[in-house]
């Protein structure tokens, strides 16, 4: 608990919801700047095909339309490819392919909505009306958009440079051993499923201003993006923009990214060019139907998987074999997603010896496929949590029983995975029990019984999920193929007279940073959350930093945070030391006030704070003057956060409605600083898991190619009456080496939810064979056999 | 480098539309010649179909003649038996009425089933009935109450008035100006909403009228039709087992990601039990 009504533990409300909320907030569409004009871009209509040419004369003719733009011109200016931050390499050794990905397309188009051309307008009519008038000649060819198909034998060939269609064959994991063990089992569980492929659906989408001032030939880029910092480093080093010294990138509030605003897109490089070309700043805000077709877009595997068992239950191995839909081109970080992200988590919390898996990852007619909430360990968890349900049904024995006995046991920390990773710390038994008693799991058969009295099919669904996260270790992520780093960067800065100002190089999109870290802050030094302020956003105000996802905010930007502040709190005690005539190591420091050991002499730290700008009483020969520090955090490990969910359903026989009558949730996310900012997590997560398995499909037509579900008309968002309320609640086992104790929460809810809620509705209708999302008519067709 | 001297107003909203004309109607036969006057006009009502389309640049006119101003096209008054709802009457309104939830409450019923507050209070039973989407719901109340629809010219009876996908009895330029709903014994309406867009994949409504037992679905075909069979069951005995044993053919019934004409049909008997059962409770 909390010994203050702010501090670590406690339930503070968030600072940043009072602008949120009355409409303060500052997004992109309040961003604009003198002598703006608009970009619209003009996207390839078709999935595939041969751009032969393209018509820009009635375009240019448009009142107000200032300048036709397009792949040509881009690579005029000798800009890059837009570059994969991340190289996977096949089990044979070879690289992964990365074919060009033009800024706009040249030569070739290769899904609908493709960014082909941008038309710049004085207003976004007369941009529009232009883009309208571009005319495109395009010599269609066949196009492929499923995972399987563009591996078969005479698929379209989407690259040149990429035969087969295959960018990478990747395997992890000990084959022999796996291979050994599934022959000699005494049953094996066979499971083949699709993971269904998300639109992020952002509330805010995508946009962005760039800037040019000729006068220092400095670039501005205004973007809604989860990593200022990187959108920076790979503009100027990969695209080659500008040198990181001319590009200053700001993100203000980002309404929700969920993966998809960590990503360097077309369309921003291309407003920061044009800027430079046209002169004037040049505004782009994607539409709803843009960001349907543009935005990268999550998951989409097709896998088989195979679990050995011996007589009592013990799992002895794990096969999986998963195709990896890429999209029409690498985005930022897709190569990560399916490998590194993914594989290594399918041993999850068992202690199964042996687990070996292979990824094909494929190029497709369709948006570029990279990170999107949970990137991989949903999809990890989904393929694990559904066959160990599976195989408890065959083999008949309870599925929280088969958890519990294949569960890596308490004392076997730190736990070295067959599948790459060292577990630090975990109470997974714990996560289980808790659950099992929330959710009443022993008293399920009689509500099944009373719910089968009323003619409806009940459920009960496990999922003992466990994510990798706190992304990341950066030299681990250099041998695995990052081409970055991962560390995260603090800035403090104590003002003489009141008040601290935080720079951090993780980036909100609405998690509450602004509450939680100054929670921190203010917890350490003893001040009010008023008093401190929370800075993120800006490359020339924040000193470094490589955002947030992969649920790092917390472990890896707080922990950064957490050292600034200590050295903020040891150079403090030094000048304490030297006012109250002792040394540092005769100072205590708690709540706030500097006491000399065994005298009745103490200081507030505002006092030293106001020494260090003032200081006339001051150690200069020892101590620089000031109160100002920073610190680099670079994690030794993942963190792994863990946790059982447990779904209960009934499903209507008659319509094949699913209702989620109970969801409980016991998460062990380590140490916790805000509970409601966590639980707020969770819902969110949970709600975006559920949108998975119930609601939620990106669907393109096999034959043209095109986006069929490109609106809200079709693409199914969960609304508050889909969801239950949620029954929370936490274990604890701080992770180990982080100095907040702290695992991430941000990702877990969207990663055990999707397979407790699809466990469930299999259990209620008593057939394994069900696709996500579980709509109505796919859980009645699945009741019926075939139609 | 060329500076051009016009600014835009970065405060201004963006519009999206193509250009048109705004008129606002002070009467009907102002609505009905300003439109036969123009290029390409059409009715604006609540916008809530019309204005998205007209965003996405789906559709473009010359000219949007509004009927907001028209005075008395708006209103619900129950008189005995009939209960008439002007053309511009919001959902919302019909929704909340308290005379016609004790005159017809599966119809108040329907319109608070209609999308979300903010449609439905700008959205109007006379543009749900002009522009008669397979998947709206009114349809079902109006052919599965036999109400008459009134126009500017004439009135229609329900079961002339919906003839095909977005294909009415309306002639060009006609405006609905009210509908005229008899009181029916009991009714009841269910809605199976689609899962995305909250538009019906099948809605049935049911009605004991004086003129007889009346059975309409809508979302499951390109336009409200009748199911006599069940009709003709429940005149016998109104129980919703009469109708269980009963279903449509998926023949001709829509089919999309969401709903498979066969499982339209069998929504239809699944709502048609159900609605009948809450009129019978
Ligand atoms: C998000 C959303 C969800 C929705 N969900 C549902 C739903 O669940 N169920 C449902 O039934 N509907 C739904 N709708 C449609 C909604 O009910 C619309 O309001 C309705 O279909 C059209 O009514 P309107 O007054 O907005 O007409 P408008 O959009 O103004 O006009 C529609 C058409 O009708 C013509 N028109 C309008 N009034 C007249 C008149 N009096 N005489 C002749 N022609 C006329 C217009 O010229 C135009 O062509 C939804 C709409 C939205 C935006």
């Amino acid at each position: 608990m909390a010994d203050r009504e702010s501090g670590i533990g406690a339930r503070v409300l968030r600072k940043e919801d009072k602008r949120f909320l009355v409409g303060r907030g500052r997004y992109m569409d309040d961003i604009n700047r003198p002598r703006q004009v608009y970009a619209v871009f003009v996207r390839s209509q078709v999935a595939h095909g041969t751009l032969k040419g393209l018509d820009s004369g009635a375009a240019l003719e448009t009142d107000g339309v200032i300048a036709v733009l397009t792949g040509e011109d881009v690579a005029a200016d000798g800009l890059g490819s837009l570059p994969c931050g991340w190289t996977i390499h096949s089990k044979d050794g070879a690289e992964m392919k990365t074919p060009a990905h033009p800024a706009l397309a040249i030569g070739k188009v290769r899904y609908v909505g493709e960014p082909v051309a941008v038309v710049i307008g004085e207003t976004l009519e007369a941009a529009r009306d232009g883009a309208e008038l571009v005319e495109l000649d395009i010599d269609e060819l066949p196009p492929v958009t499923d995972v399987v198909a563009a591996l078969e034998q005479g698929a379209p060939g989407i690259h040149d440079d990429v035969p087969g269609n295959e960018c990478y064959h990747w395997g992890l994991g000990d084959e022999e051993a796996v291979d050994k063990a599934i022959d000699a089992a005494h049953h094996v569980t066979r499971l083949e499923l699709r993971n269904n492929r998300l639109a992020p659906n952002a509330m805010e989408t995508r946009a962005a201003i760039g800037e040019y001032d000729p006068v220092d030939g400095m670039y501005t880029l205004h973007v809604n993006s989860q990593n200022p910092h990187l959108h920076r480093l790979v503009l100027a080093a990969f695209v080659e923009l500008a040198p990181e010294h001319k590009l200053r990138v700001i993100s203000p509030d980002v309404g929700g990214g969920f993966g998809s605003k960590i990503f360097i897109y077309s369309e921003e490089t291309v407003c920061a060019w044009a800027a430079r070309r046209v002169g004037r700043p040049v505004k782009w805000t994607a539409t709803r139907s843009e960001a349907f077709l543009a935005d990268a877009h999550g998951r989409d595997h097709a896998s088989t998987a195979e679990l050995a068992l011996d007589k009592e239950g013990n799992f002895l191995a794990l096969r999986v074999r998963t195709k990896a839909n890429m999209g029409a081109y690498l985005s930022t970080f897709a190569a990560a997603v399916p490998t590194w992200l993914y594989g290594t988590l399918l041993a999850g919390q068992y202690k199964t010896p042996a687990v070996h898996v292979e990824v094909r990852a494929v190029f497709t007619n369709t948006s570029p496929v990279d990170a999107y909430r949970g990137a991989g360990r949903p999809e990890a968890a989904f393929l694990l949590e559904r066959i160990v349900e599976k195989a408890a049904r065959e083999i008949g024995m309870d599925p929280a029983e088969l958890r519990r006995r294949n569960l890596i046991p308490k004392d076997a920390f730190p736990y070295q995975t067959p599948v790459a990773l060292v577990y630090d710390t975990g109470d997974y038994e714990a996560s289980l029990d808790k659950a099992l008693d929330m959710a009443d799991y022993a008293g399920f058969a009689a509500r099944r019984a009373e719910s089968e009295a009323r003619g409806m099919k009940r459920g009960i669904g496990l999922s003992c999920y466990i994510e990798a996260c706190g992304l990341a270790p950066s030299q681990l992520a250099g041998e695995l193929g990052a081409g970055i780093g991962l560390f995260e960067s603090a800035e403090i800065r104590v003002n003489a007279t009141g008040g601290v100002k935080v720079f951090t190089g993780t980036q909100s999109t609405g998690q509450g940073h602004e509450t939680t870290f100054a929670q921190l802050v203010a917890d350490r030094l003893g001040l009010d959350m008023d008093e401190v302020e929370i800075v993120h956003g800006d490359t020339d105000r924040v000193q470094y930093g490589l955002g947030t996802y992969g649920s790092r905010s917390l472990s890896v930007g707080g922990s950064a945070i957490h050292m600034a502040t200590e050295k903020i709190v040891e150079k403090a005690r030094k000048i304490a030391a030297h006012m109250m005539e002792t040394t540092a190591d005769d100072v205590d420091f708690t709540q706030g006030l500097f006491t000399a050991k065994g005298t009745n002499k103490s200081m507030h730290f505002k006092e030293v704070a106001f020494s260090a700008y003032v200081p006339h009483n001051y150690p200069l020969d020892e101590l620089e003057p000031g109160l100002h520090e920073s610190a680099y955090y670079d994690p030794e490990n993942f963190t792994y956060p863990a946790g059982t969910h447990i779904c209960e359903v009934e499903v209507d026989p008659e319509t094949g409605v699913v209702d989620i009558l109970a969801f409980t949730a016991v998460d062990d996310f380590g140490r916790i600083i805000n509970p409601t900012i966590v639980e707020g997590q969770v819902h969110g997560g949970v709600a975006q898991g559920i949108g998975q398995a119930m609601l939620e499909h990106c669907i393109y037509d096999d034959e043209s190619g095109q986006l069929v579900t490109g609106s809200y008309m079709d693409y199914a968002m969960p609304r508050a009456d889909d969801l239950p309320d949620f029954t929370l609640a936490f274990t604890e086992t701080p992770c180990t080496h982080n100095p907040l104790g702290a695992k991430g929460c941000g990702e877990a809810g969207a990663i055990g939810s999707t397979p407790a809620l699809i466990n469930a509705i299999t259990s209620a209708i008593g057939h394994e064979n069900i696709a996500m999302p579980a709509t109505p008519l796919a859980v009645w067709r699945a009741m019926r056999g075939a139609e | 480098m060329d500076i051009p001297a016009r600014l835009p107003d970065p405060r201004k909203r963006e519009k999206k539309m193509y250009r048109f004309e705004y008129h606002k109607a002070t009467s009907l036969e102002d609505a009905a010649s300003k439109r036969s006057t123009a290029d390409d006009a059409t009715y604006l009502a609540g916008g809530m179909t019309l204005i998205p389309t007209l965003k996405q640049r789906l559709a473009s006119h010359s000219d949007l003649i509004d009927l907001a101003g028209i005075d008395g096209l708006a209103g619900i008054s129950v008189d005995g038996a009939v209960v008439t709802i002007g053309a511009m009457t919001c959902h919302a309104e019909v929704a909340a009425s308290a005379a016609l939830r004790d005159a017809i409450p599966a119809l108040a019923d329907l319109a608070g089933l209609i999308a979300d507050p903010a449609v439905r209070n700008r959205g109007t039973i006379g543009g749900s009935l002009a522009n008669s989407d397979p998947a709206a719901d009114y349809p079902a109340a109006v052919l599965g109450l036999g109400a008459t629809i009134v126009t500017d010219k004439r009135e229609i009876a329900a079961d002339d008035y919906f003839l095909d996908l977005f294909e009415t009895a309306l002639e060009e330029g006609e405006i609905i100006t009210a509908i005229k709903f008899p009181v029916p014994k009991r009714a009841a309406y269910e809605k199976f909403p689609n899962p995305a867009s909250r538009y019906a994949i099948v809605g049935v409504f049911v009605a004991e009228t004086e003129g007889g037992v009346r059975v309409a679905v809508t979302g499951a075909g390109p336009c409200a039709f009748r199911v006599s069979d069940m009709e003709a069951a429940l005149a016998g005995n109104f129980a919703p087992d009469a109708v269980a044993g009963i279903t449509v053919s998926a023949d001709d019934l829509n089919q999309d990601l969401h709903a498979s004409a066969a499982y339209r049909a069998s929504l239809v008997t699944t709502m048609a039990k159900r609605a009948v059962a809450k009129a019978a409770g």
